[in-house]
């Protein structure tokens, strides 16, 4: 009875391994590293504006409109938990693209406004900071490629035979990835949104 | 000479084939500088080279050059961080790699920092070496002094900070090879026991090739490189011999060995294979244009 009920085991065990259960696994945490990459690099933009939008402050304090708008795109951000249960959501994962989007536009309409100010683009302050932006948004592009990456290794994953059986037999769905025109939008900002914006900026 | 040639040739004819892809293909890595535009000066070459190589043996970390005609239709950023996953400059896990691509036809430059040194080279001050240091020289012409004052820069920024330090004995084709205290004694030992047994049976000079063949085994076992290894056999070939001559040690562990060619590590690190230790990017750095 014992060695029947090793053998059971055993055989399950070595059934999973050869349908991908593991390989699940290891692309599922994949998934997650990647994606946690990609939360650390959208912190590490939020991090820095309020030290940004103080800088400004002190050289275009009347360019208020802007910098509430930056302000506002960050709490809407923060309020957002983006953690790894987001990937198993769509609608939320889309919430929290939006809003990280949204700050990306707020963020290159101020360094739109910063650029009709001589004195503050010349600041040392303000070039560091801008120094730090740039090379984040260059991170995040990086970790969202990265994690677009991961996610269609996992989807081909799952959605290939016989994976697939396993992926539904233990309930693993298709994770969302980030979308094409997020992606034009994101890597547009916000060096050369510049030139295009600048229009506006002009009222 | 010929070597300069061999990245320039292999990445115009990968050029040649990826046309199709649009995209600027990473050339292979060959040494810490490689230079598609042919800028440089073969002296230039050497200088800035050997210093990367000796930064590289003193302080573990590995900084690269790369200079390009253009990195179109990809920025600069996007290409970048081709080079680096694709080179893995920097130790695994220490991730302390440094990458310099100039695209010279676009005026664009950019310091590509490994995930380990964003500590000491923050993205503001990659920012000011990239705009202050090294784009004035390039705004004037002058390439080598640009690289140079750049690559002294980082060097210097890495120094200050805490990094493990390089593993002993010597860095051949990425992979770490102990040619250190026990392989060479463990080569004289070989070296005086084969030869003791095999000049009695075989004579003089056989029972020396004997000898030479077994010390350039031991060599491409510990070293892992063929031409090391026949260097070190005809070596022991010789000292084998002179010792058969002479019938006395005094002739030669006084004489050609610790200075001579291999442990001396003259040939070793710099001239020969250079690949990347396999660090870690995630696009920290800055870019500028000049």
């Amino acid at each position: 009875m014992r060695k029947l009920l090793g053998a059971v085991v055993v055989l399950t065990a070595m059934t999973l391994a050869g349908c991908g259960y593991n390989d699940i696994q290891r692309n599922d945490e994949q998934v997650k590293a990647a994606w946690s990459e990609v939360v650390n690099q959208y912190q590490r933009r939020s991090d820095l504006i309020p030290n940004l939008v103080n800088t400004v402050k002190g050289f275009a304090a009347q360019e208020q409109q802007v910098l509430i708008q930056v302000t506002e795109a960050r709490s809407r951000v923060g309020s957002i938990q983006a953690t790894p249960e987001l990937l198993n959501d769509p609608a939320a994962f889309r919430n929290f693209q939006q809003a990280q989007a949204g700050m990306t536009s707020a963020l290159s309409r101020l360094l739109v406004v910063a650029e009709n100010y001589p004195q503050l683009k010349s600041d040392a302050n303000f070039r560091d900071l801008q120094a730090q932006l740039e090379g984040t948004e260059n991170r995040i592009t990086v970790a969202r490629n990265r994690y677009i990456k991961a996610v269609q290794d996992y989807n081909v994953l799952i959605r290939e035979f016989p994976v697939n059986l396993t992926a539904m037999m233990f309930s693993y769905q298709v994770k969302p990835s980030f979308t094409v025109e997020d992606e034009k939008a994101i890597s547009k900002a916000p060096t050369v949104d510049f030139s295009k914006a600048a229009a506006p900026a002009k009222q | 000479m010929p070597k300069r040639w061999i990245g320039p040739i292999a990445a115009g004819l990968l050029l040649a084939a990826s046309l199709a892809h649009g995209e600027v293909p990473v050339p292979p890595l060959k040494a810490h500088v490689t230079d598609l535009t042919g800028t440089l000066s073969a002296s230039q070459f050497r200088d800035l080279d050997s210093r990367l190589a000796d930064f590289e043996r003193g302080k573990g970390s590995q900084i690269a050059v790369l200079m390009l005609p253009s990195t179109e239709p990809e920025t600069i950023e996007q290409y970048s961080i081709r080079v680096a996953d694709a080179w893995k400059i920097g130790r695994t896990r220490v991730d302390d790699g440094v990458i310099l691509v100039v695209a010279k036809n676009d005026r664009k430059l950019r310091v590509e920092v490994g995930r380990g040194l964003e500590g000491a080279i923050p993205d503001a001050v990659a920012k000011r070496l990239v705009s202050d240091i090294i784009a004035p020289h390039f705004r004037s012409g002058d390439f080598y002094e640009g690289i140079a004052a750049g690559t002294d820069a980082v060097m210097k920024l890495i120094e200050g900070e805490s990094l493990p330090a390089p593993p002993s004995g010597v860095i051949i084709n990425g992979v770490h090879r102990a040619i250190d205290f026990p392989t060479i004694f463990g080569l004289f030992a070989a070296l005086f026991l084969t030869h003791a047994i095999f000049r009695r049976l075989f004579g003089r000079v056989i029972g020396a090739g004997i000898s030479g063949a077994i010390v350039g085994g031991i060599v491409w076992v510990a070293a892992g490189v063929l031409v090391f290894a026949v260097v070190g056999g005809l070596i022991g070939f010789f000292i084998a011999l002179v010792n058969g001559l002479g019938g006395r040690r005094g002739g030669w562990s006084s004489g050609g060995w610790p200075g001579g060619g291999w442990s001396g590590g003259g040939g070793f690190g710099g001239g020969g294979g250079f690949s990347g230790g396999g660090g870690g990017f995630s696009g920290g750095g800055a870019s500028g244009s000049w």
